[in-house]
């Protein structure tokens, strides 16, 4: 028996207590129609539920404990050897032996016995998990079909399970937020056990490598990240000064002068730059924008003009987030009333001059919270920057020189060879936890914003 | 207050002002698309070289050595190349997939005699200059040798070198040889998470839709839910990768490299998107029907079930369908939970090791090699054809199957 075909029994019973529980509804003998509290769907629905919650609950315990049991007794048969990096990798050595994934037998004294274990006593699980799980099914499945009668409330039960559901289903998404604060809160602690906050929140020299071998010279890691975040800050603001004027004009031009035809061609072909995939950006700064830029220093004769320049990133970046400031600026503008920009009008005001001094003032707020939603996108994009700027941690505020941003570097700490524990793994959790609030400040702050504005003009 | 003429002047200003953004924006998205397309159209073609086949009766084909037939029948054809260099260079002109490919037409050739010329997969080098994509300085081009280049003007004279279609692009996965590298495998890797992606938030998104918009009441429990759900939809997608990484790898312990954990990691991520649509979508029914439902004798889940939900569902598949595109895009996420590897192998479910195609396309861009340039853009190409033909379904959808009120 395998796990697949457990499954499918498990909803092949269900799928019959439904019907079976359903027809035995639709057969009930009474006087009165009235009489039957629930419609027969009902029946089958409670008893579905009845079959299989338990079945799935067991399963996914008996999983759990099954896989903790395994994983303490093969570690057992290594238990002489002293680096838990090199245990875990004998036992998953074993499991993908045992799997027919690999067909190497390691070199440890113990790896056939642990074979040996392993395999018979998956297989052991599996016919005593697959007996009791059947069992248990039955039993629930013979349970429920007893359970129809007149008198058994089944809709209300049903009703009352789905409210749960969505319920629980609507909490999972504190539980996401939660996950994200937790694993990083928890890594970026174990950090600054190594590491002290103020090196890293003032330091000015950033180099994550850490000595491979102990005692090995001239590679203490350094973890001061202040290079990254003006990095980070000097990217973002490159790409605002390129976004802005481009999105806050078009948002201005669709909403005040275009057309409707036009404004209906226009506006979903700026957004279809919001829709591709960043890693195209990547691509594009790569192939194009880098080398037309390097030309242009060559032609300009600008000295250490870096070929991963901050000006390169940022403007692609830039290119990225038009649409974005576009589109919230112009739900903006629209929402100032008509009166106030045909008061001005009336009042012989040309169109620009309304723009300016009525419809972006009344706007305000609108237009600071999309700026503020778009940098916030600006500091949290990888793709471009991974492509685009460099892994070199230059203080400066050059846009010619290279910098580095915080992504930039979690993608460069956590991809490749890691070594769990070292604190240049851990780093990369610290840099996310500032990047996860710095975005969630700016997010609350701008929403915020916009949510009072709105309700200035309801 | 200045005069007439300037304030009138200063308004053409700032219009074309305007205009000129509007343009600039288009224009730059059409130099993207021009750049992508004009790069990448030409890798749709490939390079094969015609070899003069000869093999005569009495041979058994299926137990002939495809490697050293070729080469024989190749040295047959240029008996000038005498020297050990000479033989490596002309060789060199091949892919190891030519022999590969001579392999397979044996097994599946039904003579017993072959003799003629038959065309077989050049390597990239050559690949690249008879595109044009390197130009020839004197008698090299690229890493094509002068040594070489004497073949190659031998088969350019015969007239044995042509393109044919390219049925590794999308025929096959990863590979060192560029040409003979494709993008199946990512695309399954993508496939399976992107199934899973649906699988696990599309559910989950609607169910708590539904109970933000209908069975709560407004209070500091649905606010939180709400301030909650508007914030994790902006939180950067390189910081969902995180979350993937500590919970889905560090401590379920699931398999690295999975398409599995990539769609559950990108799945959380669509699920705010998917929340957000799904309440607009529930709000904009009329109440008038579902209390014309209640009125009837419903309770509140069967309205909801027989009326809102269908009603609602046009709206909530276009933001699923454009939160979903959104996902297939994304490539940081994935590249956390260790997503980002060279896989030759076609993924034969969402526990085996594989990429996705944006992790594809980040991979090649990194190549040194020239000819993946022009992969890298024809991938770009696939990617934007398939999220084009989802956000036109997610239009077509909204247009035909949205009701007005």
């Amino acid at each position: 028996m395998t796990i697949e075909f457990l499954i499918l029994t498990i909803l092949g019973l269900t799928a019959y207590s439904f019907f079976l529980s359903k027809r035995k509804a639709s057969a009930l003998n009474v006087i009165n129609p009235l009489d039957v509290h629930s419609q027969p769907h009902y029946h089958g629905l409670f008893s579905a539920i009845l079959t299989i919650v338990p079945a799935i609950i067991l399963l996914f315990l008996w999983s759990w404990l099954e896989n903790s049991i395994f994983k303490s007794n093969l570690e057992s048969y290594f238990s002489d050897v002293v680096d838990p990096y090199k245990i875990n990798f004998y036992v998953s050595g074993v499991k993908s032996f045992v799997a027919g994934a690999s067909d190497t037998l390691m070199n440890h004294s113990n790896f056939s016995a642990a074979v040996e274990y392993y395999e018979t006593s998956t297989k052991m699980s599996l016919a005593l998990k697959s007996i009791v799980i059947v069992i248990i099914t039955l039993i629930a499945f013979r349970y429920s079909l007893n359970l129809v009668t007149a008198k058994f409330k089944a809709r209300d039960l049903v009703e009352d399970i789905v409210i749960r559901t969505m319920k629980y289903a609507s909490i999972f998404a504190i539980f996401i937020t939660l996950g994200i604060v937790l694993s990083l809160l928890f890594e970026t602690l174990r950090f600054f056990e190594s590491v002290a906050i103020t090196e890293f929140l003032f330091g000015t020299h950033w180099s994550p490598q850490m000595s491979i071998r102990e005692g090995q010279v001239g590679s203490s890691g350094s973890f001061g990240a202040v290079p990254v975040f003006t990095g980070t800050l000097l990217i973002s603001l490159i790409a605002m000064l390129v976004a802005g004027p481009i999105g806050l004009f078009s948002a201005i031009y669709l909403s005040q002068y275009a057309s409707n035809r036009a404004r209906s061609y226009a506006k979903p072909i700026i957004e279809v730059l919001a829709g591709i995939p960043t890693v195209v950006y990547g691509f594009f700064a790569v192939i194009t924008v880098g080398p037309f830029f390097r030309d242009l220093g060559i032609f300009f004769n600008i000295d250490g003009f870096s070929s991963e320049s901050a000006l390169i990133a940022g403007s692609v970046l830039g290119i990225m987030i038009i649409p974005f400031i576009a589109s919230l600026t112009d739900d903006s503008l629209s929402a100032v009333p008509r009166s106030l920009k045909e008061g001005s009008l009336a009042m012989g005001a040309t169109l620009s001059e309304t723009t300016t001094r009525v419809i972006i003032p009344a706007s305000f707020h609108g237009i600071v919270g999309s700026f503020l939603l778009a940098f916030s996108r600006a500091i949290g994009e990888t793709m471009i920057v991974v492509m685009a700027a460099g892994f070199a941690a230059n203080l400066t505020a050059n846009p010619f020189n290279a910098v580095t941003t915080v992504t930039v570097q979690i993608v460069g700490l956590l991809t490749g060879d890691q070594e769990f524990d070292s604190p240049k793994t851990m780093s990369a959790f610290a840099l996310a936890f500032v990047l996860f609030f710095l975005t969630l400040i700016l997010n609350i702050i701008s929403l915020s914003i916009v949510k009072k504005f709105r309700e200035q003009y309801e | 207050m200045s005069n007439i003429i300037q304030r009138n002047k200063s308004e053409k200003r700032f219009q074309f002002y305007g205009l000129l953004a509007v343009g600039l924006a288009i224009f730059l998205l059409l130099i993207l698309l021009f750049k992508i397309f004009s790069t990448g159209f030409s890798a749709f073609n490939q390079t094969y070289l015609g070899v003069k086949i000869q093999i005569e009766k009495g041979e058994n084909l299926a137990e002939l050595d495809a490697r050293s037939t070729l080469r024989k029948n190749l040295r047959n054809m240029f008996p000038e190349a005498q020297s050990r260099s000479d033989k490596k260079n002309l060789y060199s002109l091949f892919s190891p997939g030519a022999y590969i490919e001579f392999e397979e037409m044996l097994e599946a050739y039904d003579g017993d005699v072959i003799d003629g010329y038959y065309y077989f997969l050049a390597s990239d080098d050559l690949d690249m200059y008879f595109k044009g994509t390197v130009t020839r300085q004197g008698n090299s081009a690229g890493r094509i040798k002068p040594s070489q280049m004497k073949f190659v003007d031998e088969f350019v004279k015969m007239n044995l070198i042509e393109l044919q279609f390219n049925r590794y692009l999308l025929g096959s996965a990863d590979s060192r040889n560029p040409e003979m590298a494709g993008i199946l495998g990512a695309i399954y890797g993508s496939l399976f998470a992107i199934l899973i992606a649906f699988v696990t938030s599309f559910p989950l998104g609607v169910l708590t839709a539904i109970y933000l918009e209908k069975l709560t009441k407004q209070n500091a429990f649905s606010d939180l839910i709400e301030t909650n759900i508007n914030n994790l939809a902006a939180v950067p997608s390189i910081v969902f990768g995180l979350l993937g990484l500590a919970i889905f790898l560090n401590f379920f312990e699931l398999p690295r490299s999975a398409s599995l954990v990539g769609g559950l990691t990108l799945g959380l991520m669509t699920l705010p998107t998917i929340v957000i649509a799904s309440r607009s979508a529930i709000k904009s029914v009329p109440p008038s029907i579902e209390e014309a439902s209640i009125g009837l004798g419903s309770s509140k889940v069967q309205t909801i079930f027989n009326f809102t939900l269908p009603l609602a569902m046009p709206g909530i598949l276009t933001g699923t369908i454009i939160g979903i595109a959104r996902a297939i895009g994304e490539t940081a996420p994935l590249l956390m939970i260790g997503m980002v590897a060279f896989i030759v192998d076609i993924p034969q479910g969402p526990l085996d090791a594989s990429t996705a195609l944006p992790v594809q396309i980040f991979l090649w861009q990194d190549s040194p090699e020239r000819a993946f340039v022009e992969r890298t853009s024809a991938a770009i190409i696939v990617l934007l054809i398939f999220l084009f033909l989802l956000n036109i379904t997610a239009v077509y959808l909204r247009k035909k199957l949205e009701k007005k009120w």
